[in-house]
């Protein structure tokens, strides 16, 4: 391993971790504003112009707010969790290809920090362990609303991830390859050679285990306000409550992603054409998690499980064997 | 669908607003709960749902009022912090020292001090509400013979003390802000009627 390998590796990672933060803190401006043009109200108006300074306020404000640890809570785990759900979320992001591969200066970057071969499992897992965060958080609270939202997390994690899992097993088995660079080449081909088209299905329904995966309305259960206050986050304050939130944005970014990636073609051929188009889709992606968050409702948790388990886990596994008789023949 | 409460009759019977929702029962058998989910899930209700919020979004019809920059008007008859008023040809203060107001007061918050002065005129030397104990009823502006002691249209009260608001000199119209013609007149509780000028024979003055 060569130091310009090195180098170049963790520059890629810092760029990762600013543009990421930073577009966790812009995303909040754009829940705030697309809300509220959606409800008829003008969101935050007085920080900056069109309140676009309302982001700098709110970091000066969390980084700048008193670290309160309550009394009877478990110390290490409660101070340790919102760690969890930050760091995983950013390291979910190490095998995922933001853009196509480019040269600059006659240097050819890839902009994905390690092209794994089993990436998108990878991804998947990472974000998974990301549920550490809430879980642990809530239960070392010492506060009940935070204990149930802790409960609530672990329930609805078995009932999601069954269907991520099972609905990207689809098109993988089409694709052959758990690399995202794989799965995103397979697509290159243009509009026609999108996987949504062969598996539509899978599509939909990777697509609503996202929403219960980063926690957004509908499925926005762990962290309910008018019914569990903040969940885990009750008892948090400052940057600690804060890394919870960037973890959170982070996440529906990354998601947006891999749905971009797996389903739409990714970055097609490779062009700056494809580049944009992926920025598109993402945007899109993003976009329908505060669209959805402004127009349902939150449903209750044993209906989600009762969705995850009785429907849609069936659809995934008759998908599973469709694709498996159509590849068969 | 959208429906208009007709607001003057609440009663429940044929011919008002009101209505019953149509509510099915629920269903029991695992059969139809699942044939009540497939219905709900084809029916296309959460586009609905989506089409709305995103038709508000295009349609851009903001409602917010920016509050300090923006202010609704409040209407004529609205009970905010007091006012004493003064006679717009002389200057003079209104308040005659009849006491009405203070006997009125329900709340018992009105103070005044008189005293004849040298011209055998009564004068308030002093005038002060509680404000911590008022509940603006309106009945001293009502009461008041002679339109001195009025509510203004201020309500917004942050101060450092309450009674910054409410001694006499607080109150009282300023003579420079008379001269300039900016003593409005209370057109809310016991004020004159609309056309009483008509109304009212002149006194001569000069036998
Ligand atoms: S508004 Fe009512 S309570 Fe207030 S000073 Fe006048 S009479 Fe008293
Ligand atoms: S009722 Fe009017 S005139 Fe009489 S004391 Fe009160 S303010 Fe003065």
């Amino acid at each position: 391993m060569d130091v310009a390998f090195i180098i170049e590796t963790i520059a890629k990672i810092v760029v990762i971790l600013l543009i990421f933060s930073a577009l966790a803190g812009l995303g909040t401006y754009f829940e705030r504003k697309v809300l509220a043009f959606m409800q008829r109200r003008l969101g935050p108006m007085h920080v900056g112009p069109y309140g676009l300074l309302q982001v700098a306020a709110d970091g000066i404000k969390l980084f700048t707010k008193e670290d309160i640890v309550p009394q009877n809570v478990v110390k290490p785990i409660f101070k340790i969790a919102p760690v969890i759900t930050a760091a995983t979320a950013f390291m979910a992001s190490a095998a995922i290809p933001f853009w196509p591969q480019f040269t600059a200066f006659g240097y050819t970057v890839h902009p994905i920090v390690a092209d794994i071969n089993v990436g998108i499992l990878y991804v998947l897992g990472i974000m998974a362990i990301g549920l550490y965060g809430p879980l642990l958080g809530g239960m070392a609270s010492a506060n009940k609303w935070s204990l149930i939202s802790a409960a609530r997390s672990a329930a609805i994690f078995i009932s999601y991830e069954v269907i991520t899992g099972l609905a990207l097993l689809a098109p993988l088995m089409m694709v052959g390859s758990l690399s995202l660079i794989d799965i995103n080449n397979y697509q290159a081909g243009g509009i026609t050679h999108w996987i949504v088209w062969s598996q539509p299905v899978a599509f939909v329904l990777f697509w609503i285990a996202a929403f219960a995966e980063t926690g957004r309305t509908p499925f926005h259960l762990v962290a309910n306000d008018h019914e569990i206050i903040d969940g885990f986050g009750t008892e948090y304050s400052g940057m600690r409550w804060g890394m919870f939130f960037i973890g959170e944005y982070a996440n529906m970014f990354f998601i947006s992603f891999v749905i971009s990636i797996v389903f739409l073609g990714g970055f097609g051929d490779g062009t700056i054409a494809g580049a944009v188009q992926l920025l598109l889709k993402v945007s899109f992606f993003f976009f329908f998690f505060l669209w959805t968050r402004a127009a349902w409702p939150d449903i209750r948790p044993d209906q989600l499980m009762w969705l995850c388990w009785k429907v849609l886990m069936p659809i995934a596994v008759l998908n599973v064997v469709a694709t498996g008789i159509v590849m068969m023949f | 669908m959208h429906h208009e409460e007709v607001f003057t009759d609440r009663n429940v019977n044929e011919s008002s607003a009101y209505y019953y929702v149509d509510i099915e029962n629920y269903p029991t058998t695992g059969w139809d709960k699942f044939k009540q989910v497939v219905k709900r899930t084809f029916s296309g209700e959460l586009f609905v749902g989506l089409w709305v919020v995103m038709r508000e979004m295009i349609k851009f019809d903001i409602h917010t009022v920016q509050y300090p920059m923006e202010k609704l008007p409040i209407g004529p008859r609205y009970r905010a912090v007091h006012k004493l008023l003064r006679l717009w040809e002389s200057g003079y203060e209104r308040c005659i020292g009849c006491g009405l107001c203070e006997k009125i007061c329900i709340s018992d918050c009105i103070r005044m001090d008189t005293r004849i002065d040298e011209n055998s005129r009564k004068e308030v030397t002093e005038y002060s509400i509680n404000l911590g104990r008022c509940i603006f009823c309106g009945y001293c502006a009502e009461v008041c013979p002679e339109l001195a002691i009025v509510h203004g249209q201020r309500y917004e009260n942050a101060s450092e003390q309450r009674a910054h608001f409410v001694i006499k000199d607080d109150m009282l119209t300023p003579l420079d802000m008379l001269k300039a013609g900016q003593q409005a007149e209370y057109p809310g509780f016991g004020a004159i009627i609309p056309g009483s000028d008509e109304s009212v024979k002149k006194t001569p003055l000069a036998y």
